[in-house]
């Protein structure tokens, strides 16, 4: 059955968003290598999602190197993690309306 | 969207949340390795001591400077045993489900028991060198468990109890000057041998990984 998707934000509508968000809400910062690891996806494909999280504000990056390999960090950021919230209570409700 | 997608989706959201913060590959088997050493530590411990002294409870003991270096070496030979096999299954496991050992969540796991541990072995090397041989098994016990309680929120929440049981233990221990040994060998050995076959019988055993 197909259901309204009030309030659902678009950022969120790709799988591997909604997912490195919900790492980066559950911790301080992120490297992107175990993102990687964790999601399981492709660096192309990864870096593609944490691009469109970058533009929308949702993630702030810093680049730092640990000896000489460049290290990039990922955190959430006051945006993102308002926009996540607000995205986890309209699953929420999704949920409560079906209930009735 | 599908109903059943949403469903999907809040309990990947969860399980991410959960996987990227706590680190679950530590090992019960090693648990139960480690407090096995401890006890066979223990008993050579108790040989070495008994050989020349009798045995005087609740009072502070008085070993001749031979005997302690010879405790020492064994408590550092029993710690890097444990140590070594510790971190040998958990790599192992860590394998086996396809995840790297030295990942995030496992750095925080150190770097949050670290503090505690390093205070607590420097603050009993002190004691050690002071000669206030009585407190040492006390002071363990409990620099250990709060290092297990401090860790505790990068892994399984049985770590706390364990860390707690461990300091409950070491207070104990303080009160009771003289049975520092058997302390020492209930705290590392027996509860060590409890909650690695706990987290066994909890977590390894579906995953036959150790």
């Amino acid at each position: 059955m197909k259901i309204a998707l009030v309030n659902f934000d678009k950022a969120f509508e790709n799988r591997i968003r909604l997912q490195v968000m919900s790492v980066l809400v559950a911790n301080e910062s992120y490297d992107f290598n175990s993102l990687k690891e964790l999601l399981e996806v492709t660096d192309g494909n990864l870096a593609s999602h944490l691009k469109a999280l970058e533009k929308d504000e949702y993630i702030t990056v810093s680049k730092s190197f640990v000896g000489r390999k460049p290290n990039t960090r990922y955190q959430a950021s006051k945006k993102g993690i308002s926009a996540f919230k607000k995205h986890l209570e309209a699953l929420e409700n999704l949920i409560k309306q079906q209930k009735l | 969207m599908e109903e059943k997608d949403l469903y999907a989706e809040i309990s990947s959201i969860r399980t991410l949340m959960e996987r990227s913060t706590k680190f679950i590959s530590l090992s019960g088997l090693s648990g139960v390795l480690a407090g096995i050493y401890a006890l066979i530590g223990a008993v050579i411990a108790y040989n070495l001591i008994t050989i020349n002294n009798d045995f005087k409870p609740f009072s502070d003991p008085d070993y001749g400077q031979a005997l302690l270096i010879k405790l020492v070496i064994l408590a550092l030979v029993v710690l890097v045993l444990a140590i070594s096999t510790g971190v040998l299954l958990t790599i192992r496991k860590a394998r086996a489900k396809g995840e790297n050992a030295w990942n995030q969540s496992s750095k925080l796991l150190l770097r949050n028991g670290i503090l505690p541990l390093i205070t607590g072995g420097i603050f009993v090397i002190i004691l050690l060198i002071k000669g206030f041989i009585g407190v040492i098994a006390p002071g363990c016990l409990i620099f250990y468990g709060l290092s297990l309680v401090a860790a505790s929120n990068y892994t399984y929440g049985d770590v706390k109890w364990l860390g707690i049981f461990e300091i409950v233990l070491g207070l104990i221990a303080a009160l009771l000057p003289g049975y520092g040994l058997f302390f020492w060998a209930a705290g590392f050995g027996v509860l060590h041998i409890i909650y690695g076959a706990v987290m066994y019988f909890k977590y390894d055993r579906e995953n036959s990984a150790g």
